[in-house]
C-alpha cells in the first residue's frame, strides 16, 4: 500500500530521525498520520507500517489499544471531541457534551448514520484558559456554548 | 483568534517578552533574529558546556513540567564523556488538566524553544533532539515543523551548527492520546514506539534515556527559559524569583475566573494577587471556594489557604504543589463531589494499568466518587476514599498514582462536610442502576 | 569473591554479591518476600508492588524486586507498614477479580489465593460493579480469562525473553489492560504452554486440563519426557491411572520449569484409543487378539525352533526404551539368540565423536554447560525446533551472560535472532565454513559445539580437530533425536559395539543390512518402526516379532505383536543427548501392556536364557558395574538429578558406519511414532512440518 506523496515524504523524514535500527520510534506517529489519511488504522495500514518498521503485529496491537487517538474503526468525517475535564467542567463542558449528544442523536464514541459526525468525550485538551473547548478533527474551538455548537454543526453540515 | 492575553501590569514578561500585545501570527525566524533571537546560542557556543550548566544552576531554574526539579542539576547528571550518543527530549505533552501554557510558547515563539533545546544539547554534548508533542496539537506541530525547517535553512540546526562543526538535529515527534506519556520515562517508551508504560528508575534518563542513551527530558517552558538565562546570566534570572525558585513562570488561569488566560509572573507572587489582580477575581462576582494551584494533581487549597506566595517551596509547605502552573479557580457554587468524580474519572482513564495500586486504586476511586456525585453513599465511603488514596500514595510504580491519590485525599478531607451534606440531601442508599454491590464478602 | 556486600534483613546479616536484588538476598536468608510479578531469571517489572519492604533511611516503601542490595542496608520485610501495604495490594487485586475460585482450575495452587490467605482482609469494602471482560480461546491449548488476570506479565516475559517467540503482548490500559495474542484473536506460537504454568492465577488455562481435576486429587510422578532427546524432567499429574497434565512447576531436573509443547501436552498418546492392549498373533493372515500366555508360548516355540536349526536372527532396538531395557535386549540378542545382528535407528554420529575424543575427560557438555559456557556453536541443527531445551539454555545464557551463539545451518533458524554470526551451509558442508569463525571463537574463554546429523564420520573428526586448534577448552554435544537415542548407543544396540563401545568379536549386520538381507528367519523389533513410509524387509518370509504401543506399519507386518508400555508407564533410567542419565518413574497404567523388560524377562525365562533377573534395579546395577562410564552415583539418580555418563575413556577402533546415521526430521510438533498418536499435537495448526524456517 502507498500513501500520498506528502505523507510518504513525511514518513521518510520521520523514519530517518530515529537512531539506526530504532525505526520503531516512528510507529505511533506513522499510525496516526496514516489513519488521518486512510480514515482508520486498517489491516492494510497495520501490515504496511509493521513491514516498513520491521515490527510484529502484536507490537502494533499493543499501541493501538493504548493510544486513544488511534482507531480501528473509521470515525465521522467530523470528529467532535468535547473536553469535560476540570476547567471545561467548571465552565459548561458537560452541558456542551450533553447538548452535542442530543443535537446529533448519538452518544459517546458513536457516529451519525450518515457517517458525517462522530462524538467523543475527551480528557483535557490543553485549552483550559479558553474553556469550554473542543476539537473538530484537529481544529480547536474555544469558549464554546450550546448555541455556538449548534452553529458549528450546522455550518459543517452545509459544507458537505 | 489569539490565545495571547493582553499583558497585565503586574506581569513580568520574559518568556513572553516578544508579546507586548496580543497577535495571531507566530514569530518566524526573521522577526526572531531581529529581536535578539539565536544570540544566546551564539553565546553558548563560545562557552564551555560546564559553564552553560553552571549558568543554569545559578539561575535556580526549576522544571516547569510539574515536578520542579532543578534543571541545571538535572543537566549535570549527564556524563558528557559517555561514548554513547546523547539526546535532548522536549516534553510538550501538556496533559495535566488545567495546563495550557506550552502551546502558547510553541504556537507564538517556536524559535525560542528551538534555541533553548540547542543550548541544552550543547550543554550535554548531544547531537539530536526530539520535541514530543501531544497528537491533538497538530496546529503546533505544523508551526514547529516550519520553524525547524527555517532553523535548518539558516544553519542553526544541521550537521554544522553556525559553522562550529557541531552537529545538532531536531524533529517533532507526535503522540497519540495519553496523559501518562507526559511522565518522562513513559514518554521515552512512547518515543521508542511502545505503549506509554513508565520505566523503572534508576537508571534515570540522564544515564539511560531515549534508546538507552543519556538523555535530558525537560518541559517546553523550561527550555524556553534558557535563552534569556544565557543572555542575561543566571543570577539575573534567579533574582526575578525567590531563593531556590528562580525566574518567572507561566500561570494558566482557568475555571471560575473573570480573566482566564496565560500570564507570566515572577515566582513567589502571592496566589491571591494572581487571582484577584491579574485574573480579575472570581467570576460573576462570586466568592472563592477553592483553588487547584498546580494542575489537577495538586491538592486543592481552600479559599482561606490561598494567601501564600506561589512558588515551589511555599506551596509544598502548604501541602500542595506548584506543579505545571495550572491554576484552576473554583467558586462558591462548585459541587466538590462532582469535581472529585470528574478528576477520578480522568485518572482511571489515564492509568496505564502497569501497576496494581494505580490500576485498581484509580478505578475504585472513580467508581466510588461517581456514586457520591449521584448522592449515593455514606460517610464510610469518604473514609474509604481516604484509605484507598493512602494505599496508593508512594506505592505506585510512577507518580500517576500519587497524582490521583493526592487530590482525592485533599478533596475528601477538606470538603468532607459538603459531601456528607450532599449525601444526606439525596436519597442515600437508594439502589440505583449501576450501583448495586455485586459481590459482598 | 570481590564485590560482596552485607546487608541486614529482618535482623539477619546477609552477604551477597553487589547488585543482588533484595528479594533474592532475602531468599538466601530464608526470608520469603511475596511477589507476583517478580520471576527469577526474567526481567524486573516492579509492577505488582507486593514485594514492598521497608528500608531504613528511605522514606517510601521500596520494591525489593528492583532494589539492589547495598552495603549496610537495613531491610524490614514484615513491619506493620509493610503488612498493611500487602493487605491493600491484595484488596486492590480482589476488587475486580471474579473470585470464582470454586470453579477455577488454579484453585488450590493459586498464588493469589495463597496471598489472600496470608494477607487478605476478612471483609471487602468494595461495593462497586466489577470490571469484566469475557474469556477467550487463543488456541486449542491456551485460554485467557482477562477478568482473573492480575497483570504480572510473567506470560509475556517467558514467551519473549525465554523462548524468543514474543507471541504475547499487552494492550488497552488502566483496568481494561489485558494480555493479547499475536494474531489478533488467536495465537500462533510454539504452544509450549509455559505461559499457562507461570500464570499465578487462573487467567491462562490449558485446553487439556481445564475443568478436569482439582490439584489435590492427583498423584505427582517424576518422569522424563519421552519425546525428544533433551531429557526434560516432567511431573505427571496422574489420577486413576490417567495422566491429566504434565508440567514441572517444582523446577527440579535439568530443565527447571521449561518444557516444550510435546513435554507439556504431548502425553495424550498414552491414552489414545488405538493403544494395543492385548497381544496379537497372525492367524490365517490376520492379526487376532490372544492372551499373553498364548502369545509368549507362540514366540518361544518359534524362537526355540529357529535356534535349533541355527536360523538367522536380527534385532532392532528402540530409542524410547530405558537403558535397562536396551541393555537387557542386547544381552538377550547376544547371549540368548547368539547374534550380533542388532541395531537401532541412529540419529547422530556419537560413535565417531567418542572415538575422536577418546582418552579425554570433560569433553562432553551437559545441559547445564549450555547455560554457563562462554560461547556456543551450532552446526546443522534447527535447535529451537528439534532440541527446545538446548535452544532455551543457549538463549538464557545469552540473555543472562551475553554469551554469543554462532550458527551454521542449511536454512534460517530462530537462533539467528540473537546469534553473533549466522552462516548458511549445505547439509554436510557445515564444518567447511568454520574457518570464517575462527578468530571470533578463539577469543572466547571456552566453547560448546553442538552438531546435528549432517555432521558425521570424517566431518566429526575435522570438527574436533578444529576445536583442538582453537586453543580453548571445547566441549561437544552430538545431537541425537529421541529420548534414549544416546542410551541405545551407549548400551550397545549396535552390531559392532557392545555396551560402553566395546568392540565385539564378529560384528553383525547393521540396520540397512538387516533390511536388505533376504534370508533372515526371525526379525525382532522392540519398539521401533523401520517399515515406516512403505519400506519393507527383504526377508519376505521372516517371522516378525514386534513390541509396540500401536499398530504401526511394522506391527502390521508382524506375526506376533506384544503390547508394550510407554516410558511414562515404567521405572528406569534414560540417557539424554548430553549423556546425562536420569531416572523416570511409572505414572499412568494402561491395561494389558507390559514393559519391554518384562516381556524379554518372561521370554528369557521360558527360553532358558541365563541373562540375569529382569528387574530394573538389578539391571541398572549391572550396567553401573559393567558399562564403561555408567558408574553413575545412585543418590543423584534417586534424588531426581542427572548424572553424566563418562563414556570417553578408551578407543573405539572401528568404523562408525556414518551412513547409518539418519536424522529423524522431527519438528517441535512431531515425534516419530508417538507424535502421530498424539491427537493434541496433530491438532495444532501451526505444526510447521519443515525445519529451518525462522
Ligand atoms: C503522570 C504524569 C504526567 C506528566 N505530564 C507532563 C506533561 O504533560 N508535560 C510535562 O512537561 N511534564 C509532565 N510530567 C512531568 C515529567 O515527568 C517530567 O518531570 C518533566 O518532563 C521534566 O521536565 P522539567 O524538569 O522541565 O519539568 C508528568 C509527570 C507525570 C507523573
Ligand atoms: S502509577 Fe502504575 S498504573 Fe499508574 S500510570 Fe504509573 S505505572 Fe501505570
Ligand atoms: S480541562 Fe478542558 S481543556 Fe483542559
Amino acid at each position: 500500500m502507498t500513501f500520498s506523496p506528502e505523507l510518504e515524504a513525511r514518513f521518510a523524514k520521520m523514519i530517518a530521525s530515529y537512531p539506526p535500527g530504532r525505526q520503531k520510534g516512528a510507529l505511533i506517529p506513522m499510525l496516526l498520520y496514516a489513519q488521518d489519511e486512510v480514515g482508520a488504522v486498517t489491516d492494510e495500514v497495520i501490515e504496511e507500517v509493521s513491514r516498513r518498521l520491521n515490527v510484529s503485529r502484536v507490537e502494533v496491537e499493543e499501541v493501538l489499544g493504548y493510544y486513544t487517538m488511534l482507531t480501528r474503526e473509521p470515525r465521522g468525517k467530523y470528529h467532535l471531541q468535547i473536553c469535560t475535564n476540570i476547567s471545561c467542567l467548571l465552565t459548561g463542558g458537560e452541558e456542551l457534551f450533553q447538548h452535542a449528544c442530543r443535537k446529533l442523536g448519538i452518544g459517546n464514541r458513536e457516529k451519525t448514520p450518515d457517517g458525517q459526525f462522530s462524538l467523543e468525550e475527551v480528557e483535557c485538551l490543553g485549552a483550559c484558559s479558553w474553556a469550554p473547548a473542543m476539537q473538530v478533527n484537529y481544529d480547536f474551538h474555544y469558549h464554546m456554548t450550546p448555541e455556538k455548537l449548534d452553529q458549528l454543526i450546522d455550518s459543517l453540515r452545509k459544507l458537505q | 483568534m489569539t490565545l495571547l492575553a493582553p499583558p497585565h501590569p503586574l506581569e513580568k514578561r520574559v518568556l513572553l517578552r516578544r508579546f507586548p500585545e496580543p497577535r495571531t501570527e507566530p514569530v518566524w525566524i526573521d522577526e526572531y533574529l531581529r529581536t535578539d533571537g539565536y544570540e544566546a546560542i551564539r553565546k553558548a557556543l563560545a562557552m564551555e558546556p560546564e559553564q552553560i550548566v553552571d549558568e543554569v544552576k545559578k539561575s535556580a531554574l526549576r522544571g516547569r513540567g510539574g515536578a520542579g526539579f532543578p534543571t541545571g542539576m538535572k543537566w549535570s547528571f549527564v556524563d558528557r564523556k559517555s561514548p554513547k550518543p546523547k539526546y535532548v527530549v522536549v516534553n510538550a505533552d501538556e496533559g495535566e488538566p488545567g495546563t495550557c501554557k506550552d502551546r502558547i510558547l510553541m504556537g507564538y515563539d517556536p524559535h525560542r524553544l528551538i534555541e533553548g533545546v540547542l543550548i541544552g544539547g550543547r550543554a550535554i554534548g548531544a547531537n539530536r533532539g526530539w520535541i514530543y508533542i501531544r497528537g491533538e496539537y497538530r496546529e503546533y506541530i505544523d508551526i514547529l515543523d516550519r520553524a525547524i525547517a527555517e532553523a535548518y535553512e539558516r544553519g542553526f540546526l544541521g550537521s554544522n551548527v553556525l559553522g562550529t562543526g557541531w552537529e545538532f538535529h531536531l524533529s517533532t515527534h507526535t503522540g497519540a492520546g495519553s496523559y501518562e506519556c507526559g511522565e518522562e520515562t513513559a514518554l521515552l517508551e512512547s518515543l521508542e514506539g511502545k505503549r506509554g508504560n513508565p520505566r523503572l528508575k534508576p537508571p534515570f534518563p540522564a544515564t539511560s534515556g531515549a534508546f538507552q542513551c543519556p538523555t535530558i527530558v525537560n518541559n517546553v517552558e523550561t527550555f524556553c527559559a534558557v535563552p534569556d538565562i544565557i543572555l542575561n546570566g543566571g543570577e539575573w534570572y534567579a533574582a526575578l524569583g525567590t531563593p531556590k525558585n528562580g525566574g518567572t513562570r507561566l500561570v494558566c488561569l482557568s475555571g471560575h475566573i473573570e480573566r482566564p488566560g496565560v500570564y507570566e509572573v515572577p515566582l513567589g507572587m502571592n496566589l491571591l494577587t494572581i487571582l484577584n489582580e491579574i485574573g480579575g477575581g472570581v467570576w460573576k462576582g462570586r466568592k472563592l471556594k477553592a483553588v487547584i494551584p498546580g494542575g489537577s494533581s495538586s491538592p486543592v487549597l481552600k479559599a482561606e489557604e490561598c494567601d501564600i506566595p506561589a512558588d515551589y517551596d511555599s506551596l509544598a509547605k502548604a501541602g500542595s504543589m506548584l506543579g505545571s502552573g495550572a491554576t484552576v479557580v473554583l467558586d462558591e457554587t462548585t459541587d466538590m463531589a462532582k469535581v472529585l468524580a470528574r478528576l477520578m474519572k480522568f485518572y482511571a482513564h489515564e492509568s496505564c494499568g502497569w501497576c496494581i495500586p494505580c490500576r485498581e486504586g484509580t478505578t475504585w476511586l472513580k467508581k466510588i466518587t461517581a456514586r457520591l456525585e449521584e448522592g449515593i453513599g455514606s460517610e464510610r465511603d469518604i473514609d474509604t476514599i481516604d484509605r484507598i488514596s493512602q494505599s496508593m500514595l508512594g506505592r505506585t510504580f510512577c507518580p500517576l498514582g500519587d497524582a490521583a491519590a493526592m487530590p482525592a485525599m485533599a478533596i475528601a478531607r477538606k470538603f468532607r462536610e459538603e459531601i456528607l451534606e450532599k449525601l444526606s440531601r439525596a436519597d442515600a442508599f437508594a439502589p440505583v442502576e449501576g450501583a448495586q454491590p455485586l459481590v459482598v464478602l | 569473591m570481590a564485590n560482596m556486600v552485607t546487608l541486614t534483613i529482618d535482623g539477619k546479616p546477609v552477604t551477597v554479591p553487589a547488585g543482588t536484588l533484595v528479594i533474592d538476598a532475602a531468599k538466601q536468608a530464608g526470608i520469603d518476600i511475596p511477589a507476583f510479578c517478580y520471576y527469577e531469571g526474567f526481567s524486573v517489572q516492579a509492577a505488582c508492588r507486593m514485594c514492598l519492604v521497608e528500608v531504613e533511611k528511605m522514606p517510601k516503601l521500596q520494591p525489593s524486586c528492583a532494589l539492589p542490595a547495598a552495603e549496610g542496608m537495613v531491610v524490614h520485610t514484615e513491619t506493620p507498614k509493610v503488612v498493611e501495604a500487602r493487605k491493600s495490594t491484595i484488596e486492590f487485586l480482589l476488587t475486580n477479580h471474579p473470585l470464582d475460585c470454586p470453579v477455577c482450575d488454579k484453585g488450590g495452587e493459586c498464588e493469589l489465593q495463597d496471598m489472600t490467605f496470608r494477607y487478605g482482609l476478612g471483609e471487602s469494602q468494595f461495593l462497586e460493579i466489577k470490571h469484566h471482560a469475557d474469556e477467550k480461546q487463543w488456541s486449542p491449548l491456551v485460554f485467557y480469562d482477562p477478568a482473573r488476570c492480575i497483570l504480572c506479565y510473567r506470560c509475556i516475559r517467558v514467551c519473549d525473553e525465554g523462548l524468543g517467540v514474543a507471541a504475547l503482548g499487552l494492550s488497552y490500559r488502566g483496568v481494561s489492560a489485558e494480555i493479547i495474542p499475536n494474531k489478533g484473536d488467536h495465537l500462533e506460537c510454539d504452544e509450549c504452554g509455559w505461559c499457562i504454568d507461570v500464570c499465578p492465577v487462573g487467567a491462562l488455562t490449558s485446553g487439556t486440563y481445564r475443568y478436569k481435576s482439582r490439584p489435590w486429587e492427583m498423584n505427582y510422578v517424576p518422569a522424563i519426557c519421552t519425546h525428544c532427546s533433551n531429557g526434560c524432567k516432567t511431573t505427571l499429574s496422574v489420577r486413576n491411572g490417567e495422566i491429566i497434565r504434565s508440567n514441572n512447576r517444582d523446577r527440579s531436573g535439568i530443565n527447571g520449569e521449561f518444557l516444550c509443547v510435546k513435554g507439556r501436552f504431548g502425553f495424550d498418546f498414552v491414552h489414545n484409543e488405538e493403544r494395543l492392549q492385548s497381544p496379537l498373533i497372525r492367524k490365517d493372515g490376520k492379526l487376532e487378539p490372544v492372551s499373553w500366555s498364548e502369545a509368549l508360548k507362540f514366540v518361544v516355540s518359534r524362537v526355540r525352533e529357529t535356534i535349533e536349526r541355527n536360523g538367522k536372527f536380527a534385532v532392532i532396538g528402540s530409542t524410547r526404551t530405558t537403558n535397562e531395557e536396551n541393555f537387557y535386549l542386547q544381552k538377550f540378542a547376544r547371549q540368548g539368540l547368539r547374534t550380533n545382528n542388532i541395531d537401532h535407528h541412529r540419529s547422530g554420529d556419537v560413535i565417531t565423536l567418542v572415538d575422536a575424543l577418546a582418552g579425554r575427560t570433560d569433553a562432553l557438555a551437559t545441559v547445564g554447560d549450555l547455560y554457563t559456557c562462554d560461547a556456543a556453536l551450532v552446526l546443522g541443527a534447527d535447535l529451537a525446533q528439534q532440541h527446545p531445551l538446548l535452544a532455551y539454555q543457549l538463549r538464557a545464557n545469552w540473555r543472562h551472560h551475553r554469551s554469543p551463539v554462532f550458527v551454521v545451518t542449511p536454512g534460517p533458524v530462530r537462533e539467528d535472532q540473537y546469534a553473533a554470526r549466522s552462516l548458511r551451509a549445505e547439509a554436510g558442508g557445515e564444518v567447511e565454513r568454520l574457518e570464517e569463525l575462527r578468530e571470533e571463537l578463539k577469543a572466547r574463554q571456552n566453547l560448546v559445539v553442538l552438531y546435528g546429523a549432517s555432521v558425521k564420520g570424517e566431518a566429526v573428526r575435522r570438527l574436533v580437530a578444529f576445536g583442538d586448534s582453537l586453543g580453548i577448552p571445547v566441549k561437544y554435544v552430538c545431537l541425537v533425536d529421541y529420548v534414549n537415542s544416546r542410551g541405545a548407543v551407549d548400551m550397545g544396540l549396535l552390531p559392532h559395539l557392545g555396551p560402553g563401545y566395546k568392540p565385539v568379536e564378529i560384528p553383525g549386520m547393521h540396520l540397512d543390512a538387516m533390511m536388505a538381507a533376504p534370508d533372515l528367519d526371525v526379525i525382532w523389533v522392540a519398539g521401533a518402526n523401520p517399515l515406516e513410509g512403505g519400506r519393507e524387509f527383504a526377508s519376505k518370509n521372516a517371522f516378525v516379532i514386534v513390541h509396540e504401543l500401536f499398530l504401526t506399519e511394522t506391527a502390521q507386518r508382524a506375526d506376533v505383536v506384544l503390547p508394550s508400555m510407554s516410558l511414562y508407564e515404567k521405572n528406569g533410567t534414560v540417557t539424554n543427548v548430553c549423556g546425562e542419565v536420569q531416572r523416570t518413574k511409572a505414572g499412568p497404567k494402561v491395561m494389558g501392556t507390559k514393559s519391554d523388560l518384562d516381556i524379554l524377562g518372561l521370554l528369557a525365562a521360558q527360553l532358558g536364557f541365563d541373562i540375569g533377573i529382569p528387574s530394573q534395579e538389578k539391571v541398572l546395577d549391572e550396567i553401573r558395574r559393567t558399562v564403561r562410564g555408567y558408574n553413575v552415583p545412585l543418590p543423584v539418580l534417586a534424588t531426581g538429578g542427572a548424572a553424566q555418563a563418562a563414556v570417553l575413556n578408551g578407543n573405539v577402533p572401528v568404523d562408525a558406519q556414518p551412513e547409518q546415521v539418519r536424522p529423524s526430521g522431527d519438528t517441535l510438533f512431531t515425534s516419530g511414532t508417538l507424535g502421530k498418536y498424539s491427537k493434541r499435537l496433530a491438532q495444532l495448526m501451526e505444526a510447521p512440518g519443515r525445519l529451518f524456517q525462522p
